[in-house]
């Protein structure tokens, strides 16, 4: 029979695997590596901020997307939780995206603003010291941990490499924003910023 | 998105279900179905155990044929080939503005029955209250508490203490704007350590925790000076500043001498965030009364 000719021609078989697995990516990715709505900020979208970028990083490497999602997707039900729906054009600075795909906690899209900065330093050193019912991890070492001022200018500058439009004033005046400040500051900073430069919030 | 890109969609798409339909009808087997053909795919295994080289049954080839057709019919229907909208006019924003205007039609006049009551009547309407209930659910329980009943730092709404008051004006704007409950760092104008003590008894023998002895006495002066621009002179505080009354048993951010002595040597920076644009003016009001209720 004639799958025998494919099945036992090991280049052919070769050739037609990878067509068949790349070309989900190839219409389905590629394209939108040139449409302006995936690439280009939405309105008020501004690259993160020195100490915002160095929370950013606190929540990458303390694994926050594990648990808490940052996409608000358009159905009522979340919109009307989390605020308007989370845009491409919204997430252009964010490498990687923090989409996550998993919602242990509440969808953090637009968390900024909604709890004072006291409440969210407090609530991630003792969760339960605010929410009896809540089950997240307290992070108590990250208001001992300071920010590494050298490292947030190179990560800057590294940015800009990539095509973040960092001015050579904000790469200069990095370290000194960052300066003294703790992980919990940063990361606070950054949440405090989450989804605020947003015109609308419902 | 440039058109070439909406081309590029829809030409390797559509190529690529052509393919797979060939690919299964050429890999099929040919000529008569139901006859067998003696064939074995070539191993022996124990003498006598071999492999027959066998189509699969047809059911399982006809479900091939099945998504494929299912593929071809879907993005007839669909928005997915390129810049196609889909016979049927079908689009996630289409989709979710449907939703909310279901949902605006169908809520509405409920909030506006509601918020066209009085303020009064409204905290004791058991079905508003349902509402503002889960409204409370919705927005409140993270710093108050899924009881009301709050934390240190963040006040307790079943009792009767109010820091901005809870008439409808106040509670309104509390939820819309947000307050800012500021206590500044006083320790420097205490005199050294030995005031800050004498303070700290003066302020516990207001609500009667310490005894008024000639060392909390000693620091009446100073309250007079320094805290009574907002606590009052009687220590009974005030509402436009959110100053809250020193003189009952209720604390914001306790009662101990520790406590005490961080407020007035670290100062305090309560803060309520603005719900305003959540909640929009209904639902404002409907949860100030559930809020006004439950301190009744």
């Amino acid at each position: 029979m004639r799958h025998e000719q494919i099945e036992k021609s090991l280049n052919l078989m070769v050739v037609l695997i990878v067509v068949a697995i790349s070309i989900g990516g190839l219409v389905e990715i590629i394209p939108l590596m040139f449409s302006s709505d995936a690439t280009e900020p939405a309105e008020n979208i501004e690259p993160y901020s020195a100490l915002r970028l160095a929370g950013r990083d606190v929540y990458v490497r303390e694994g926050c997307y594990n648990c808490h999602s940052q996409m608000i997707r358009p159905f009522r039900s979340e919109t009307e939780r989390y605020g308007p729906f989370t845009t491409a054009g919204e997430t252009v600075y964010d490498r990687p995206f923090q989409f996550g795909s998993k919602r242990t906690g509440p969808d953090l899209a637009r968390v900024g603003g909604r709890y004072s900065d006291e409440w969210q330093r407090l609530h991630l050193t003792d969760p339960r010291a605010l929410v009896p019912e809540s089950n997240m991890p307290g992070y108590p070492w990250l208001l001992e941990n300071t920010v590494d001022p050298e490292l947030i200018t190179a990560k800057l500058k590294a940015l800009r490499l990539l095509g973040d439009p960092y001015t050579d004033e904000q790469i200069a005046g990095a370290a000194a924003a960052v300066d003294g400040r703790s992980e919990m500051d940063a990361l606070v900073a950054y949440l405090q910023e989450l989804g605020t430069n947003r015109r609308d919030r419902r | 998105m440039p058109a070439f890109w909406h081309w590029f969609i829809a030409a390797g798409t559509i190529l690529f279900v052509i393919w797979c339909a060939w690919l299964v009808s050429w890999s099929a087997k040919q000529g008569p179905q139901n006859v067998a053909d003696d064939d074995v795919v070539g191993h022996k295994w124990d003498g006598d155990l071999q492999e027959w080289n066998n189509p699969a049954p047809k059911w399982w080839l006809y479900l091939y044929f099945l998504t494929i057709a299912w593929a071809v019919g879907y993005m007839i229907a669909y928005p997915g080939l390129g810049s196609w909208g889909g016979a049927l006019g079908w689009s996630q924003q289409g989709q979710y503005e449907s939703e909310m205007q279901d949902a605006a039609a169908r809520y509405e006049p409920i909030y506006e029955k509601f918020a066209a009551m009085d303020f009064e009547e409204l905290s004791k309407n058991a079905d508003a209250n349902k509402l503002g209930k889960s409204l409370y659910a919705s927005y409140c329980t993270t710093c108050h508490g899924s009881d009301a009943r709050g934390a240190t730092g963040y006040p307790n709404l079943t009792d009767d203490d109010w820091l901005w008051g809870n008439s409808e004006a106040a509670l309104t704007a509390t939820l819309k704007n947000g307050r800012g409950g500021v206590m500044p760092v006083l320790a420097p104008a205490l005199g050294g350590d030995k005031g800050i003590d004498n303070m700290v008894k003066y302020v516990q023998s207001l609500s009667g925790i310490a005894e008024p002895d000639s060392d909390a006495m000693s620091a009446q002066s100073m309250f007079l000076a320094v805290c009574s621009a907002c606590h009052n002179a009687d220590g009974t505080g005030n509402q436009v500043f959110g100053a809250p009354n020193l003189t009952d048993d209720i604390w914001l951010y306790g009662s101990s001498d520790d406590a005490i002595r961080t407020t007035i040597v670290q100062g305090r920076n309560g803060m309520m965030p603005a719900h305003g644009e959540l909640l929009g003016d209904n639902r404002t009001k409907i949860l100030a009364a559930y809020i006004y209720s439950l301190s009744k």
